[in-house]
């Protein structure tokens, strides 16, 4: 897999429309939006699901930020059995409203609920507030939240965070797997060596535990 | 799945607002979507959840020096306090801009952002160019927003790798001591709260 979302160092060009505070830029901007979070209250996949479904594609360069989210869309749809390939391309009957379906009058109640990734269970941390630690290499393949970039550094724990829902097995319906979650601070130097702009500069991102390993 | 299947979505038409529209009316028919929830949902994230929320919380800690405390130290029960909470921002965290530190929030991997504070990403933020520079480069990419640090501010960039939102708490600007907070928070700008930005002068 060519991980073509895991963006980070990678060289680019000029930012667009800094100043911009349009919402949606276009109708389907929206709609594309709203049919995501509709359909992600039907409860037939979870967030890693989501994010590993945009990650798989294979056009994903090509695809504007709301193609994406259309084509995970329909992956999802097709792999967990609420549309066939042939509904897809069209090929729909009529059916009553999903009992799961999202109504408009649960709109705000849904959207203002709070479901955290917080679990009671999971291993003790390894780690602890202001411990050294090296990130394990660059995965190959599969749904990991460790960007290439911090892969194979060396950082220190910056806090802890409890155990979290672990997005590996989770994006494959496999499993919560709670882990610790810590955040990890990397000065600019350890990324990006004789690159970085000014080295005492500092990246911090959240990693779980698995993507650590001890000094 | 085989190799040289295609994928699902290449079975929809190609043109993007054509595609949202044939989406939009399969998932209706087979009963997957009420039309009535997108128009709730697209009006929500229109009107209601954006970043005038996370401006309050901001001129709020700028007023309220307890409020501050409270969202430093553990920041989602801090800005459910104002009554913003959700999808997004189940886990959130403050980062306080000060002389000595400017901070700057970042999803590489995707585009997570904290939603109950300041709504959808603009399409900035969702942009590869600042996804890929924004940990490499940020001080070219401030530069490039029109932010002149001061010399003695170092910079902590906040990759959002995992289910924790940030939000900016930018310095609050000199001239503005006898502003109510509805007046300080018509200040606080959205790229200010992501870190793109001071916050302005009154």
């Amino acid at each position: 897999m060519s991980r073509a979302h895991d963006l980070g160092g990678r060289p680019a060009g000029d930012i667009p429309e800094k100043a911009d505070t349009m919402i949606f830029h276009a109708p389907w901007h929206a709609t594309a939006l709203a049919l995501n979070l509709a359909c992600s209250a039907v409860g037939a996949w979870n967030i890693d699901a989501s994010r590993f479904a945009r990650e798989r594609l294979k056009d994903y360069p090509k695809l504007s930020y709301y193609e994406k989210w259309m084509a995970g869309l329909a992956t999802l749809l097709v792999e967990r059995g609420l549309l066939t390939e042939a509904e897809l391309a069209g090929n729909t009957t009529p059916a009553r409203l999903h009992p799961k379906a999202l109504r408009a009058a649960d709109v705000p109640v849904a959207m203002r609920k709070v479901l955290p990734y917080l679990r009671a269970t999971g291993p003790a941390p390894r780690f602890h507030v202001g411990d050294r630690v090296r990130t394990v290499p660059a995965p190959k393949s599969g749904h990991c939240r460790l960007p290439a970039y911090a892969a194979g550094k060396v950082g220190e724990v910056r806090q802890c965070h409890g155990n979290h829902v672990l997005p590996n097995a989770n994006a494959r319906f496999q499993g919560e797997n709670p882990e610790p979650l810590y955040t990890i601070t990397f000065t600019a130097a350890a990324l990006w060596g004789e690159a970085a702009e000014a080295p005492d500069d500092q990246i911090s991102l959240d990693l779980w535990q698995l993507y650590l390993e001890p000094l | 799945m085989p190799h040289d299947h295609a994928e699902p979505h290449s079975l929809l038409p190609s043109d993007p607002e054509l595609r949202a529209r044939a989406l939009e009316t399969i998932l209706v028919q087979k009963g997957l979507v009420d039309p009535a929830a997108l128009s709730a949902l697209i009006d929500m994230y229109q009107n209601d959840i954006g970043p005038q929320n996370g401006a309050h919380v901001v001129a709020r800690a700028w007023v309220d020096s307890a409020f501050k405390a409270r969202l430093l130290a553990d920041a989602t029960p801090a800005i459910a306090e104002l009554g913003f909470k959700g999808r997004q921002g189940e886990h959130m965290i403050v980062v306080e801009n000060t002389a000595e530190v400017h901070n700057l929030v970042v999803c590489t991997l995707c585009s997570c952002y904290p939603w109950p504070v300041l709504g959808i990403p603009p399409a900035w933020y969702k942009s590869d160019a600042y996804r890929s520079r924004a940990v490499k480069e940020p001080r070219a990419v401030l530069a490039e927003f029109g932010v002149a640090l001061l010399p003695s501010q170092k910079i902590r960039v906040w990759d959002s790798s995992a289910e924790l939102r940030y939000l900016v708490l930018p310095m609050r600007p000199s001239g503005a001591e006898g502003l109510n907070p509805n007046q300080l928070a018509k200040l606080v700008s959205r790229n200010a709260m992501i870190g793109t930005a001071v916050a302005n002068a009154p």
